[in-house]
């Protein structure tokens, strides 16, 4: 097996890991915060990929409004419109179910999660739309030197990375970093001091659902946008926090990245397990170190 | 009191059952409701939320079908061997999932159970996405013949009262106390001295049993072991169904079972309606109906009492 090969391989896992990252990213602060999981993590990355295609391409047809938004202005409105759907999940129902047992948050985001499948599963082909969207100073290859790649897949591995670990810097090294740490660590001592907890809460959820968005839209040009790509997408994802551990900002990061690296060896060297190989990673991590490589069980 | 009502509503319907319903669908139903009280024993008793169940009820799906189609076992040993499936399975599962808690221990069920799914999907006798079709249902004891509804319908029946039978056993056991207990105040429970992680780990084996028992009828009933059986979405559909009637109650599986499963043949028409449908009620049992038909109603009464 030549190494360009192995390369190549390589480097679509860590396309993939990105997403990866990203998304068990978002988990891991919300999860810091709310302590809830969020199974919509998966529903609102393919909403993100949905605003982008819609946006593109449907806007005049569906609501007559001669307008269309670009790749790059989806990256901005996709995730605010996702975030702002997480605000409106958080305010109207999650802060009601804080005092009862995390498993409800759980519960709750299940059930958005089919009705935002399910409502796109009625005006989309389950097979996928492919989102015409790319835009052209993206399109092609570049020569790597050892190989060529898609300058697209490139840019979305960069973007992610910078927003990935702007993220983790805003966390662990600014002031505002610091409240929400604060917050993670005693929320009524935090409080007390007159920080506005209910309302980092609401932000970081906002974000959080923001980031998969995010995810969303930059997946569009790659994978095509089908009600269903956020569900599979997530049950790795969980795969990913659980090898990972969610104590750690950059754990969340590197976890990500690393297994989308290994999914994308396991394509070269023995492809019928591509899709199982995390899931049997983390039965080693469960079997070996149980709190996850980078955790701290809460 | 109510307990007893319910029983002998329970006992009547389902034996009178073939006579004013159509047997097939009374069947699936019981086949879901025997897997919903037995996710219940594990969410409503122990306090543990699997999100894999599927695996258990559709791998034993798989497993009898292939019995009794390539080796040619008999509906009961067919049925046995799912189970058996199932309880191996679940004895693996149980013991990886109990090393995590509340939200991880979910997490990690549904990755689980998405191994089984892929295997499924991939292995060579499963076939594919079609599922594994032409399962005979064969012969009770050799000479009654399971391609009579009726016959068919009474052995389901049986199936179904034994596995309840065993659930309302371990639930009312000093064992389904014990579970209660780590249910309550799982730190209380390990300080009084009981080995919490064993009792969580045979919890989930009972429950994954049986809902081996359920998904491996399923499979005799319908001729076919279907891949969705495996997918996650139908261990979501189980959590939903424990919901509605009534988490942590003996027959609110069974109502809940029901419940979901005559709206989904209702609604059956709706397509992708139907998901949303369900995703909806589900978000308005969290919010609003945590205890579900028969919780609600237990209370109500309970309250009445206390009022006088």
């Amino acid at each position: 097996m030549s190494m360009q090969v192995i390369l190549a391989q390589a480097l679509l896992g860590l396309n993939v890991g990105v997403f990866y990252a990203m998304l068990s990213l978002g988990l891991a602060v919300i999860f810091g915060l709310l302590n809830i999981i969020n199974f919509a993590h998966g529903a609102m990355y393919m909403l993100g990929a949905f605003i982008a295609l819609i946006g593109y391409s449907l806007l005049e047809q569906w609501f007559g409004i001669s307008l269309q938004i670009g790749f790059w202005a989806s990256l901005l409105v996709a995730p605010l419109i996702v975030g702002i759907l997480g605000v409106t999940i958080e305010r109207f129902m999650l802060k009601r179910l804080y005092d009862l047992d995390h498993i409800y948050g759980l519960l709750l985001t299940f059930g958005i999660t089919l009705i935002l499948q399910g409502l796109f599963a009625n005006y989309f082909n389950v097979s996928g739309t492919p989102y015409p969207g790319q835009p052209e100073s993206l399109s092609g290859v570049v020569n790597l030197g050892f190989m060529y790649f898609p300058t697209y897949r490139l840019f979305a591995i960069i973007f992610s990375l910078v927003v990935c670990f702007a993220t983790w810097y805003v966390i662990e090294h600014t002031k505002l970093g610091s409240r929400l740490r604060a917050g993670v660590e005693n929320p009524d001592l935090t409080q007390a001091f007159g920080l506005n907890v209910p309302l980092m809460i609401t932000l970081t959820f906002a974000f959080g659902a923001g980031l998969a968005g995010l995810a969303g839209v930059l997946a569009a040009p790659i994978y095509s946008v089908s009600p269903l790509m956020g569900a599979d997408l997530i049950i790795v994802v969980f795969a990913v926090v659980v090898i990972g551990g969610m104590g750690s900002i950059m754990g969340a990061i590197l976890s990500g990245l690393a297994l989308g690296l290994i999914e994308g060896l396991t394509k070269v060297f023995y492809p019928p397990a591509a899709s199982t190989v995390i899931f049997f990673l983390m039965v080693l991590v469960l079997l070996f170190r149980p709190a996850g490589l980078f955790g701290k069980e809460k | 009191m109510i307990n007893r009502v319910l029983f002998i509503i329970m006992l009547v319907a389902g034996l009178g059952a073939p006579f004013y319903a159509y047997p097939v669908f009374v069947m699936d139903l019981l086949c879901f409701a025997l897997f919903a009280c037995a996710f219940n024993l594990l969410l409503g008793y122990a306090g543990l939320l699997s999100f894999g169940h599927a695996a258990f009820f559709g791998g034993a799906a798989y497993i009898t079908g292939y019995v009794t189609k390539e080796w040619g076992f008999g509906p009961i040993f067919g049925i046995l061997a799912g189970t058996g499936f199932a309880l191996i399975l679940g004895t693996i599962f149980g013991f990886l999932a109990i090393r995590r808690q509340g939200i991880y221990f979910a997490m990690v069920t549904l990755a689980l159970a998405q191994i089984i799914y892929f295997l499924a999907l991939q292995m060579p006798f499963t076939g594919g996405e079609n599922g594994l079709q032409g399962i005979p249902r064969g012969e009770l004891f050799g000479f009654i013949s399971l391609n009579n509804e009726i016959a068919m319908y009474y052995f389901v029946f049986a199936v179904f009262m034994i596995g309840f039978a065993i659930i309302h056993r371990t639930i009312n056991s000093p064992f389904g106390e014990v579970l209660q207990a780590i249910r309550e105040n799982e730190s209380r429970a390990l300080s009084l001295g009981y080995d919490v992680d064993h009792f969580k780990l045979l919890a989930f084996i009972i429950s994954a049993t049986l809902a081996g028992t359920a998904g491996a009828t399923k499979a005799v009933i319908f001729q076919f072991a279907a891949l969705t059986n495996a997918h996650w979405q139908t261990s979501g559909e189980v959590i939903l169904m424990t919901l509605v009637g009534g988490l942590g109650t003996i027959f609110g599986p069974v109502l809940g079972a029901i419940t979901v499963g005559a709206l989904s043949h209702e609604l059956s028409a709706f397509g992708s309606w139907v998901q949303v449908i369900l995703g909806t009620v589900f978000v308005v049992c969290v919010m609003v109906f945590r205890r579900g038909i028969v919780g609600e109603i237990q209370h109500r009464l309970l309250k009445k009492k206390a009022d006088k």
